[in-house]
């Protein structure tokens, strides 16, 4: 793909990945985590990516900002433009500055991802000092703030309490507040509300969706719920076997998509309003084994249009009109067909 | 007894007014200081042949209450029918001869599965437990359980650790069969698995129940799937059932606020629903079982609550046939109160 060309024509991508490879080296052998992935990320968008456990979402995104240990993980080739700087060649200095400072980022998991030994304040004012240069009352007036704004009631005294303190919910509002507390042009969310209750979750999309609209930034927003997707993204970047195997805008993606497996994913799932299917479409098998680079379509074993190119060769990304795009070689043909 | 004449079917399953309370011991001399009231006064039948949904976020009481059913706990109050034996009060030692007829299948299958005994040894253990079979008879009968829900006999001899999470699930799905059970409680079976195999053991258990007749209690959180496998849905909020209802009838039309909620928090997989759908957005988290509300135990969140509401705790009771709900805006005795309090 030629650089940002999944962006619409005319707008600057704040981030650009390009041809990412990741690769863990394990007892045995190695794991391709990330097979040359590459998608831009626009001023003020949200870019979801789904994909099953194990399809190399989270490794994409921890490979950007250097999280991954290494060894076991490799970070192989592949650039990562972030306001004129490759952050893969960054040295660990300057990459700190950038880790939660410009590029913010909320783990999946709230219960874990806070210290429990150390106050909620102290953990919000850390990065303002850090990053900031605020003095402690500054940083403490401004991790108020921030908690207000994420809507956590009283949140001047709240400062003092611990993370256990806190329920799921106004945990993963904390996580979401450390993550805004720097005024980032990127905020990465990895599955943020996989943890949470349906209801605590719709709290967080909405709080999101406000946030969005009041500070501009942009954000990439990982999961597995094609329905948390449907509701929040502008664009989607679907994974499987390490790839992006279809990336299209939201709309077009879940009315006309190209892709084998993101058209299997959509039926498999049972709906809460409608017709009730009788049985549930299946995906037949399993995901890949990603032991070696591919060399073949990583989901020719459980498709049903498969034909014996796929498993030749590894079908590269085709535009497909409308900034659609997909790596299968029968959605190319059909789109020529038709 | 609370079913209408009308059911063809007999109830398989009596629940009546279970409690589990777990007590909080505190201070020097670990006195009693309270309880965590996970079920609080839950009644509902599960009739032969059908699969009960059971639904609710998280520290609803759901779980406990599947597993106090089959009596894997001491329940605190109430009574439980399985087959007609009452078996709530009945002791460990009595209730053995009645577990082949009641099964259950756990969340996770890396936890529940002994990663020291190979698969053939894991399905085989009930049948060494409550049968008499020779080794040879076993052998067979693991055999035929692992063609049933699909599994390859040439792996009899491998460890679970050699399986992925639904292989793994269908161990423990094989392992529930062994015995020819009536009823299964299905604990959130799906909820660790990936969207794409979910399907697969979804279908598994339906075509099991068409096979066996089986009855299901099927417990989880995910409303799009409950409302694919159930035919009735029993919601819980707080150790209570707020509402149960037939499945159309409860996604079409849910009448308690809290179902309300529950299923417009959903996320729709289509953008264009997604942004026309109305949305209510519950504020606040749920409160804790130790210490729940005065009155009825969903009206810290409630967004229709009125004044009798914090006062006195409605009672769970048929509004239409076949459905009920514990709400007071459903109360036929005291409605011109509740009016009267909400302008």
């Amino acid at each position: 793909m030629p650089d940002g060309a999944d962006l619409p024509a005319g707008t600057t991508p704040v981030l650009d990945v390009q041809h990412l490879k990741t690769v863990f080296r394990v007892r045995g052998g190695e794991v391709h985590a990330v097979n040359d992935v590459s998608f831009a990320l626009g001023a003020g968008e949200l870019l979801g990516v789904v994909g099953e456990s194990g399809s190399g979402k989270s490794v994409t995104m921890m490979s950007l900002l250097g999280l991954l240990p290494s060894p076991p993980a490799d970070v192989r080739g592949g650039t990562v433009t972030f306001e004129g700087e490759d952050l893969l060649q960054l040295p660990l200095d300057k990459l700190r500055k950038v880790r939660g400072g410009r590029i913010g980022f909320v783990f999946q998991d709230p219960m874990t991802s806070l210290n429990p030994v150390f106050t909620i304040g102290y953990q919000i004012m850390e990065p303002l000092q850090e990053h900031m240069g605020l003095n402690k009352s500054a940083a403490r007036a401004r991790a108020q703030e921030l908690l207000e704004l994420v809507g956590i009631p009283g949140a001047a005294q709240r400062l003092n309490d611990y993370p256990h303190q806190f329920s799921g919910g106004m945990r993963q509002r904390v996580m979401i507040a450390i993550a805004l507390a720097c005024d980032p042009k990127v905020l990465i969310a990895d599955e943020p509300t996989t943890a949470l209750d349906v209801t605590i979750q719709a709290q967080i999309i909405e709080l999101m969706k406000d946030l969005r609209d009041k500070l501009g930034m942009a954000v990439i927003w990982i999961t597995h719920d094609l329905g948390v997707i449907a509701g929040i993204a502008d664009r989607v970047v679907v994974m499987y076997g390490g790839q992006i195997v279809e990336h299209a805008p939201v709309k077009e993606l879940f009315r006309n998509p190209q892709h084998p497996y993101t058209r299997a994913l959509l039926t498999t799932i049972p709906k809460i309003s409608g017709e009730r299917a009788r049985r549930l479409t299946v995906i037949q098998g399993q995901p890949p084994i990603l032991g070696d680079a591919p060399t073949a379509c990583p989901f020719r074993d459980r498709c049903d249009v498969a034909i014996p190119r796929c498993s030749r060769e590894n079908p590269p990304r085709y535009d497909l009109g409308h900034n659609h795009d997909a790596a299968c070689f029968v959605a190319k043909g059909s789109q020529h067909a038709g | 007894m609370l079913d209408n004449a009308a059911k063809p079917s007999k109830p398989l399953v009596q629940v009546r007014d279970l409690q589990m309370h777990f007590p909080i011991y505190s201070g020097l001399f670990r006195r009693q200081t309270g309880a965590v009231k996970a079920v609080d006064g839950v009644t509902f039948d599960v009739m032969e042949g059908e699969t009960l949904g059971l639904v609710g976020e998280s520290g609803c009481g759901k779980s406990t209450c599947g597993r106090a059913i089959l009596r894997l706990y001491d329940i605190t109050g109430g009574e439980v029918a399985i087959d007609g034996a009452r078996i709530g009060k009945m002791s460990q030692g009595d209730l053995r001869p009645l577990r082949p007829a009641m099964q259950m299948v756990f969340q996770d299958p890396q936890a529940s599965l002994n990663p020291r005994m190979t698969v053939e040894a894991i399905i085989r253990e009930p049948l060494d437990e409550h049968t008499k079979l020779t080794a040879a008879e076993k052998e067979k009968k693991v055999g035929e359980l692992m063609d049933t829900v699909g599994l390859n006999r040439r792996f009899a001899k491998r460890y679970p650790h050699a399986f992925s999470g639904g292989q793994r699930q269908r161990i423990g799905i094989a392992r529930a069969l062994a015995l020819n059970p009536k009823f299964i409680v299905c604990d959130e079976p799906i909820a660790a698995l990936d969207v794409s195999i979910q399907a697969q053991v979804v279908n598994l258990l339906e075509d099991l129940q068409e096979q066996f007749g089986l009855t299901y209690l099927f417990i989880s959180h995910d409303l799009s799937m409950v409302r694919h496998i159930a035919t009735r849905i029993a919601v819980m909020y707080l150790g209570k059932v707020v509402e149960l209802a037939p499945r159309g009838p409860l996604y079409e039309e849910p009448l308690h606020p809290y179902t309300k909620a529950l299923l417009s928090a959903v996320p729709e997989p289509d953008p264009a629903l997604a942004q026309t759908r109305e949305r209510v957005v519950l504020q606040g988290d749920v409160p804790s079982p130790a210490n729940p509300p005065k009155g009825c135990n969903f009206c810290t969140r409630c967004p229709a609550v009125m004044d009798v509401c914090r006062q006195i705790e409605p009672t769970y009771q048929e509004v239409r046939p076949g459905r009920f709900v514990a709400c007071h805006l459903y109360e036929s005795t005291g409605t011109a109160d509740a009016t009267a309090g909400h302008p």
